[in-house]
């Protein structure tokens, strides 16, 4: 056992890869059953989405304000504060929004997701469905996966906005920048093509949070003690996987 | 029932502010966007034509004596003199501006955004709601001011930048031997 452990565990992750492939397919596949049931989908998207806004916007509101902040500080080096705006519009559209938004989504809507369906699973309610020729896929783990697929680039669009105007308060009210100057600047350095990006990056992020999240819960090991691992590795995998997705991401759209 | 009714109206509320922070991300961030305007604040519309405005942008300050008197509305081009036609609007509380004053384009910071800034003539008539500010001065674009001094350096001291790099040169070689 000890000595086979190394190739073992390497095939044990490829293995998981390819499970999470082929329930990938499958949970595509189901969520074009699941929208026969609409009502389904939005009560996750209240779950996913409606529920994890206080978070969003506290965040939303204290990273923009501290990109004030540090910008004002930075900016004053240079004699260049009325870049502020510039740099706060960017730095929240391309990279902090949807990649905070998408760990802070991990980590309140993720965790929920896996659990609930992990406890599903422990307690054989998912073998009871389809007993009864109900199919899991698309009453149980479809919905939940749409979703947060649709929350998630909503929940990035609050968090920027809310972020914009946390950057005004400090750059602006508190600091004394211009606010036609904070605007215009913005408005003038922003392009459709920093917005798309965003969007696109909130886009991924919330189908790759979702699915993570979804397969770990499917796949738990059916034991109060499977449940919790398998909350874990949801928060660590979508992690690790969000940042690394933003750097290619990223690198794609420069 | 009421569960799903009240679970039914909270997605709903999340999906329109949701929808409206995209649509304002969208729309008012890039400058190809279309633009809100909350209506018309009051105060009075000047022009003014510059020969070159460099990087000013609407919704720049205009200032007098550095206070904010009122912004800039507009940017176009007139097509007769080749000159750009900047629109401005003057809080109403700035009403006895002398209509000989004179505007320039000045720069905040080294590399902060430009504005607009006003100097006082000596007139007792007053700009008014459409009137033109006749004397302006463009705006000074720091990358010709560089190329000039760059020109008239290099014309005056032919010689001197190679005079400059022989010290450098014998510095090199002796560093290694101590």
């Amino acid at each position: 056992m000890s000595n086979a452990a190394r190739p073992s565990a390497v095939f044990d992750g490829v293995r998981k890869f390819g499970i999470t492939g082929i329930f990938f397919g499958r949970l595509l596949l189901a969520c074009v059953r699941s929208l026969a049931r609409p009502g389904l989908i939005v009560a996750q998207i209240f779950n996913a989405g409606a529920r994890s806004l206080i978070i969003i916007m506290l965040s939303g509101l204290f990273t923009g304000m501290v990109l004030g902040l540090l910008g004002q500080d930075v900016l004053q080096r240079f004699g260049a504060e009325t870049a502020l705006g510039t740099i706060a519009a960017l730095a929240l559209l391309k990279e902090l929004g949807p990649v905070l938004t998408a760990l802070l989504f991990a980590g309140r809507a993720g965790t929920a997701l896996t659990s609930e369906i992990g406890l599903m699973r422990a307690t054989d309610q998912l073998t009871a469905m389809e007993v009864m020729a109900v199919d899991p896929m698309s009453y149980v783990a479809a919905p939940r996966f749409l979703g947060g697929v649709i929350a998630m680039p909503l929940l990035v669009a609050i968090f920027n906005v809310i972020g914009l105007f946390g950057a005004q308060l400090i750059g602006v009210e508190l600091l004394g920048i211009d606010r036609g100057t904070f605007w215009s600047q913005m408005q003038s350095a922003v392009s459709m093509r920093d917005v798309t990006e965003g969007i696109v990056k909130s886009v991924v992020f919330g189908v790759v949070v979702s699915l993570i999240a979804v397969n770990e819960g499917y796949h738990a090991e059916p034991t109060a003690e499977g449940v919790g691992l398998a909350t874990t590795r949801t928060v660590v995998a979508s992690s690790v996987l969000t940042l690394l997705l933003d750097y290619v991401l990223t690198a794609i759209f420069l | 029932m009421r569960a799903t009714r009240s679970i039914e109206i909270g997605t709903g509320l999340f999906v329109i502010l949701g929808l409206a922070a995209l649509i304002f991300l969208t729309t008012q961030l890039p400058s190809s966007g279309l633009k809100l305007s909350f209506g018309k604040t009051p105060g009075y519309d000047v022009t003014a034509e510059f020969d070159n405005i460099g990087d000013l942008k609407v919704g720049a300050p205009v200032r007098m004596a550095g206070v904010r008197i009122g912004d800039v509305t507009d940017i176009g081009f007139d097509n007769q003199s080749y000159r750009a036609d900047v629109h401005l609007h003057i809080y109403p509380q700035f009403s006895q501006i002398p209509v000989d004053s004179y505007a320039s384009i000045d720069t905040e910071g080294l590399l902060g955004g430009q504005y607009i800034s006003i100097s006082p003539g000596g007139l007792t008539t007053y700009l008014t709601n459409g009137s033109q500010i006749l004397q302006t001065q463009s705006a000074i674009v720091l990358e010709n001011l560089i190329n000039k001094f760059f020109a008239n350096y290099s014309s005056s001291s032919g010689s001197s930048g190679k005079g400059a790099k022989t010290p450098n040169q014998s510095q090199n070689p002796q560093e290694p031997h101590p």
